[in-house]
């Protein structure tokens, strides 16, 4: 069984039709990716699954269980994590603070210690940071904290919006290092990118999304290869 | 010790205020101190301002639970404090009335009197944060502007709704042999306020509830709880990535408020020289409050104390230009705005701008300094 199966999902701002019947799955244990132009709806896909919007048409199952029509906190509290567009980071709070909220709803303690060593360890500009507050931190150590916070829920499936964000190359890499040492770890990942060229290199698997519909989804190492996807997305070489 | 062990302890999610007894046993001895010390040095005069001051910390501190804290914007918070004072205060006038035959002040320190003063005071915290839970409903929807005129129009509705009350019946045979019809005209005196009340409160009293209210509000500050509140005023998107429930968090917060305002309330309903009218729940003393919150800094629990501190003050400073308070307070808070935004102590706490060294004993380190 799919770990996140999406089913025919329409999503609508006010008249504006960001989805139009999409369909996607994520198996345990893969990195999916996907991947599109501005304005093409992955940001929306996100919000839909973590319930942030409601959609017109279609459904989601997680772990089988339909999620729909559940409200954000409840689907997070389903360890199904994600990490927004722009970090979202509380930006006065400290980045230790941050992390805690993280396992806002897990009460297994020695469990929860164990995530907050291993998210350390992953981010060592983290650790040296514990008790800064986040607003501070640089977009590239915001977004360690970000991804970290979300590592602190056990997260079954993490979902990722654009973690490439205005961040500098080797900045860039670091996390995508991370996030392949994360899905290592047996974490499902959904991961929105525009750089294509960067998310079909850690991915298993990738959706190609143009307003709101998808056109073309296959392994990664494949829609690398393909000629339109060159084209349109890695630069045409 | 590795950075890791200073954090986690178990998520609890409730606010262990009896986690220890020892701060509310000093705040409780202080307010003892206070109330024996102060009165004979520096007389009468200065402790009522110090009552004064006392029940402000009160108040401003409550509404920084939901301004400072969950970041919602309420204008107000008199209006709970007001709920408070009347059913407190009606609850000692008639309760007085019906059992001692008067209204006076019955017995003396930790007297039967004060006792019930003191559980009246506790009722009228209750049915505040009734009215704070039914405020506290537009919140989940409104943001803002928005929820500011809901507020205000809560206290101003509440204001109005006072005027209308009946006169205050201080004859304890009128009151035995017809509770019903007495108590159908809501005797709480109309426009005019109401007169009579039991005069109880105490620097004792005071002390001792700003006591609980601040390590009631610094406990839920460092709670798990009341960080997710932080974050509602963080990022309110992100909050609920957390699985954070926004809303019963906003809602928690209007009500722990508005209990703690209807409790500040109580107490001011029994303030000798105090005549609790229905001009109280209006946008006046709201808008002190705010203007609390905001010269302390957002959710600084020790900067909206000092904050209350100086404006109960001020206006006695100022007590030949009365009529221009407003205005002065006005300038000042742009005064403010301009010059420090984020409050006079900003997010941080007083300590926070101690030197590191005064905070930790000798042989002791700070987990921050283990950890780096
Ligand atoms: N809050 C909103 N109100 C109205 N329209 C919106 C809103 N958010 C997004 N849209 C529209 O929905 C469409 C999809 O937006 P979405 O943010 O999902 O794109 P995206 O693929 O994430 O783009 P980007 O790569 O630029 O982040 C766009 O046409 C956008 O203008
Ligand atoms: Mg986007």
């Amino acid at each position: 069984m799919a770990l996140l199966d999406i089913e025919n999902l329409s999503v609508s701002y006010g008249s504006i039709r960001a989805l139009r019947g999409i369909s996607l799955k994520v198996e345990p244990g893969e990195i999916v990716t996907l991947i599109g132009g501005n304005g093409a709806g992955k940001s929306t896909t996100l919000r839909t699954i973590s319930g942030l919007l409601s959609p017109q048409e279609g459904q989601i199952l997680f772990e089988g269980k339909p999620i729909a029509s559940k409200s954000p906190h409840a689907i997070a509290a389903n360890r199904l994590i994600h990490v927004p567009e722009g970090r979202g980071i509380f930006a006065n709070l400290t980045v230790e603070e941050n992390l805690r909220l993280g396992a806002y709803c897990r009460k297994d303690t020695h469990e929860i210690r164990q995530d907050y060593e291993h998210a350390l360890e992953l981010f060592p500009r983290v650790k040296e940071r514990l008790w800064q507050l986040a607003g501070t931190l640089s977009g590239g150590e915001q977004q360690m904290v970000a991804i970290a916070r979300a590592l602190l829920a056990r997260p079954k499936l993490l979902m990722l919006d654009e973690p490439s964000l205005g961040l500098a190359p080797q900045i860039v890499q670091l996390i995508f290092q991370v996030i392949r040492k994360i899905n290592a770890g047996g974490t499902t990942i959904l991961l929105v990118e525009q750089n294509a060229n960067l998310a079909l290199q850690v991915a298993h698997r990738a959706y190609v999304l143009e307003v709101g519909k998808i056109e073309m989804s296959g392994p990664a190492a494949e829609l690398a290869n393909s000629d339109d996807i060159r084209k349109a997305y890695l630069g045409g070489h | 010790m590795s950075a890791s062990d200073v954090l986690i302890e178990p998520t609890s999610h409730g606010v262990n205020i009896l986690k220890s007894a020892a701060p509310i046993l000093v705040g409780i001895a202080l307010a003892v101190g206070i109330q024996f010390l102060l009165p004979s040095t520096v007389g009468p005069y200065y402790s009522r301002l110090v009552i004064d001051a006392g029940i402000a910390m009160i108040l401003a501190v409550s509404l920084n639970i939901v301004n400072g804290m969950t970041g919602q914007f309420s204008i107000g918070h008199a209006g709970f404090m007001t709920i408070g004072a009347y059913t407190a205060g009606s609850i000692t006038f008639y309760s007085s009335l019906l059992i001692w035959g008067t209204a006076a002040k019955h017995g003396s320190f930790l007297g039967s009197g004060e006792w019930m003063f003191v559980i009246a005071c506790l009722c009228g915290g209750i049915t505040a944060s009734i009215a704070g839970f039914v405020v506290g409903l537009p919140s989940l929807r409104l943001r803002g502007d928005y929820l500011a005129i809901v507020t205000l129009g809560f206290g101003e509705i509440l204001r109005v709704l006072l005027q209308q009350t009946g006169k205050v019946v201080d004859n304890a045979e009128i009151v035995r042999n017809a509770p019903l019809t007495t108590f159908a005209t809501v005797p709480v005196g109309g426009a005019i306020g109401f007169d009579g009340i039991p005069k109880y409160t105490t620097l004792f009293w005071v002390y001792a509830f700003l006591a609980i209210t601040v390590i009631f509000a610094y406990r839920l500050k460092r709670s798990s709880f009341g960080r997710a509140m932080l974050s509602v005023r963080e990022d309110e998107i992100a909050a609920q990535a957390m699985g954070i429930n926004t809303s019963r968090q906003k809602l928690l917060a209007f009500i722990t408020a508005a209990f703690f305002a209807g409790v500040g309330g109580g107490l001011l309903a029994h303030e000798s020289g105090v005549i609790i009218s229905p001009k109280d729940a209006g946008f006046q003393r709201s808008f002190d409050y705010v203007i609390m919150t905001v010269l302390g800094g957002r959710g600084s629990i020790t900067g909206v104390m000092l904050a209350a501190i100086l404006l109960s003050g001020l206006p006695e400073v100022l007590r030949d230009f009365e009529r221009y308070r407003i205005i002065i307070y006005a300038a000042l808070l742009i005064f403010m705005m301009l010059s420090r935004p984020q409050g006079l102590f900003g997010i941080h706490e007083i300590w926070d701008f101690f030197p590191r060294s005064w905070k930790t004993l000798p042989w002791k380190k700070s987990p921050r300094e283990e950890a780096q």
